[in-house]
């Protein structure tokens, strides 16, 4: 049974976790009274591995470093003590092997969820992740559907240089067959992940290191939150920003810089990339007239750059302004702090967009 | 011809050698085997290799007449490897999975000739509703995995449905197939390694045809025999054989599933040959008529017919009765194909993601 929508909405966290005496990793949450618990991103996402290993036996953890280490970045901690050997394994470093191993699984009735550690170690897997998972449902005419959830951190981590710190939503998201989320919050990430274990289609769940740590306090009751529904994550007039991940929140503080000179922008979280909420975000534009899209992808075939095509088809007479795009600029990462920097689409950037889409 | 030299992707190491006088090949008594195979299962298997047989040259005939395109990659020649492995399966509780040249074990798992020649016709009536063509043959009721058309991608996909045979403890056995030509690639090398790390019950069937397209197998692979040398690597059991010796096959077979069955996964090189060229566009000239020649007088399904009226299991009248019937049950899947329509225009999104309901 699919548990009734959320009663509850998330809310800022009253207070931070102390990680001296509480928790912090793992999915033995902190209740906060009312309904509430207070949770990391990282926490969020194991309590949903949790329910949903414990809900379907056919649901296990594989990757490197996932069991005994319990994961790299600890979003598995404690579910090899819950859940044994048997159910969370530790790989070779095989990112090709267990991502087909994966798929191999999917295609004889269980449900992988399969980490890289990060989406960057996703590249040595890329023909698994997309000759084989993202074509067999079609390619079979529909006889082996692959439910197979692929999740790790996506996006640049601090002053990792060129090769740890790809974004791939665009990437993944122009090959048909495939779902691409990337959640920025712990309540989105949960309830997403929850709901990613729960249908029949392979799934990259792009997670963002620098947003493990981000606290919320969300329902203690189980919720699940729909793949392709996007949220307005605050509300405004005078122009739009679509923004994913990481951006969702240099975004917020881009608003609030620009709520001072009197713009007061409209923040939507599309939440999963594929599928694309794509009226939301064109009921957004016909209010503001204006559009601009955040992304740590880079701008030659970004979502950004599939987004703006969309609205003009869709809204060309309601535009008042080019569409803005503030992306990853065009260079691998740089590894010193000013290159970096610059490099990744930070409020600074995203106020110089807004202000150009507002003529100011 | 030299087997060695100086230059990097000039070696054009002779084939000859390669099979026959090999230390390391698994030997059987063929006379012991065939008793131990019986009349009856004998015969099936002899039906089963014609089946394949007629199935492919009615195939070809029907893509020289433009009825099939795209690829068209022939098993014809090697039939005999297939057929005894699947011999000793259980479709359903086991797995198999195997490359573009995969019309051989769609058949030898029980498909209908019928929606396996109409796939190849590209009709909607074909396996996969015309969606997949030559490469991409595939039944989930019988445990067959496809059909993959990345050289070596269906390595890890086995290893995944042993896996999963071991993690709800059902007894199931995987066998991946693949050629030689693949076992240079990384998801092999990966593959063996996690079976032997986490003993899958898993096999991995080398079918070395001694040419990875048009690249002999010496110009391609490091070491003369991939089996013997590879597994000790990975902590795997190996046998290397004549593929085109049935008995032979048919005894590996038995013996490798057996330990793979008590999950010791199994890494095998069966040496055969395939008379055709890679795929239907390649003629081959980078092989002698001389070769091809020696091959065929070894041909796996004249030798087991020969044996079979020897034994007077089969009278000559009777094998060419079976030949007959074989026939006309391809012809009828050559009419069925013709007569089935196109897929309709509506299958063009569907199955692009999964029908069935969330969860």
């Amino acid at each position: 049974m699919m548990p009734a929508a959320a009663t509850l909405p998330p809310r800022a966290a009253s207070r931070s976790l102390n990680a001296k005496v509480e928790p912090i990793n793992g999915f033995k949450t902190v209740p906060v009274g009312d309904g509430y618990q207070l949770a990391s991103t990282r926490m969020a996402l194991c309590q949903a591995l949790y329910e949903e290993m414990k809900r379907d036996e056919r649901v296990f953890v594989m990757g490197e470093e996932v069991a005994e280490y319990n994961g790299a970045y600890k979003v598995t901690k404690g579910l090899l003590e819950e859940f044994g050997a048997k159910r969370v394994i530790d790989t070779p470093i095989t990112e090709s092997g267990f991502a087909g191993l994966a798929v191999g699984a999917a295609m004889t009735g269980l449900r992988p969820v399969i980490e890289f550690m990060s989406w960057n170690f996703s590249f040595p897997a890329f023909d698994q992740i997309i000759s084989n998972a993202s074509k067999m449902c079609y390619m079979t005419g529909g006889m082996f559907p692959i439910p197979l959830v692929m999740r790790g951190p996506n996006g640049a981590g601090p002053r990792v240089s060129s090769q740890h710190s790809h974004a791939v939503e665009a990437l993944y998201a122009h090959f048909p067959g495939l779902i691409v989320i990337s959640p920025s919050n712990p309540y989105d990430a949960k309830g997403l992940l929850k709901s990613a274990l729960r249908q029949s289609n392979p799934v990259c769940f792009l997670e963002n290191e620098m947003l493990y740590n981000f606290e919320q306090e969300i329902p203690t009751a189980e919720y699940l939150v729909e793949i392709g529904k996007g949220h307005i994550a605050r509300a405004g007039k005078d122009c739009t920003i679509v923004a994913i991940s990481r951006c969702v929140h240099w975004a917020m503080e881009a608003a609030t810089e620009l709520a001072g000179l009197g713009i007061e922008c409209e923040i939507v979280d599309p939440r999963t990339i594929k599928p694309l909420d794509i009226e939301l975000i064109a009921t957004s534009v016909r209010k503001t007239s204006r559009l601009v899209v955040v992304e740590e992808c880079y701008q030659t075939g970004g979502v950004g750059a599939e987004i703006a095509a969309q609205i003009q088809e869709r809204c060309f007479d309601d535009l008042d302004a080019p569409v803005g795009r503030v992306t990853t600029t065009e260079n691998p990462m740089p590894y010193a702090a000013n290159l970096e920097h610059e490099t990744l689409p930070k409020p600074h950037r995203i106020v110089a967009a807004v202000k150009k889409a507002c003529y100011l | 011809m030299p087997t060695t030299t100086d230059t990097i992707g000039a070696a054009t190491g002779s084939t000859a050698g390669t099979r026959a006088g090999d230390d390391v090949l698994y030997r059987v008594d063929a006379k012991k085997v065939r008793a131990e195979i019986g009349k009856d299962r004998l015969i099936a298997m002899f039906k089963k290799m014609l089946l394949i047989r007629h199935f492919e040259e009615r195939a070809d005939q029907n893509y020289k007449a433009k009825k099939i395109a795209g690829f068209l990659h022939l098993y014809i020649g090697q039939e005999a490897v297939a057929t005894a492995f699947y011999d000793h399966l259980s479709p359903g509780r086991d797995y198999t999975v195997t490359s573009y040249r995969c019309h051989a074990q769609a058949l030898l798992s029980g498909l209908d000739p019928k929606e396996l020649m109409a796939e190849l016709f590209g009709k909607v009536t074909g396996n996969v509703r015309g969606k997949g063509g030559s490469m991409h043959f595939f039944s989930k009721e019988k445990g067959m995995l496809g059909g993959h058309g990345i050289v070596g991608g269906q390595i890890p996909v086995g290893t995944g449905a042993a896996f999963t045979a071991k993690y709800l403890g059902t007894g199931g056995v995987s066998v991946t197939f693949l050629g030689d030509g693949a076992s240079p690639q990384g998801t092999f090398h990966e593959s063996l390694n996690m079976a032997g790390l986490w003993r899958l019950p898993a096999i991995y069937l080398i079918e070395n045809n001694l040419y990875g397209m048009g690249t002999a197998c010496s110009r391609a692979v490091a070491v003369k025999n991939i089996a013997a040398a590879k597994a000790p690597g990975y902590n795997l059991a190996s046998f290397t054989y004549d593929g085109l010796d049935l008995y032979a096959s048919w005894k590996v077979a038995q013996e490798a599933i057996a330990l793979a069955r008590r999950n010791e996964p199994v890494l095998i090189e069966a040496k055969t040959y395939r008379y055709r060229g890679h795929s239907v566009s390649d003629p081959a000239l980078y092989r002698s008529k001389e070769e091809l020649a020696q091959y065929q007088a070894l041909d796996p399904i004249e030798r087991i017919k020969a044996d079979l009226i020897a034994e007077k299991w089969l009278s000559a009248d009777e094998a060419e009765r079976i030949n007959e019937e074989t026939l006309e049950r391809i012809q009828a899947a050559v009419a069925f194909s013709d007569e089935s329509p196109e897929p309709p225009l509506s299958e063009l999104s569907r199955h692009v993601f999964a029908e069935e309901p969330n969860r």
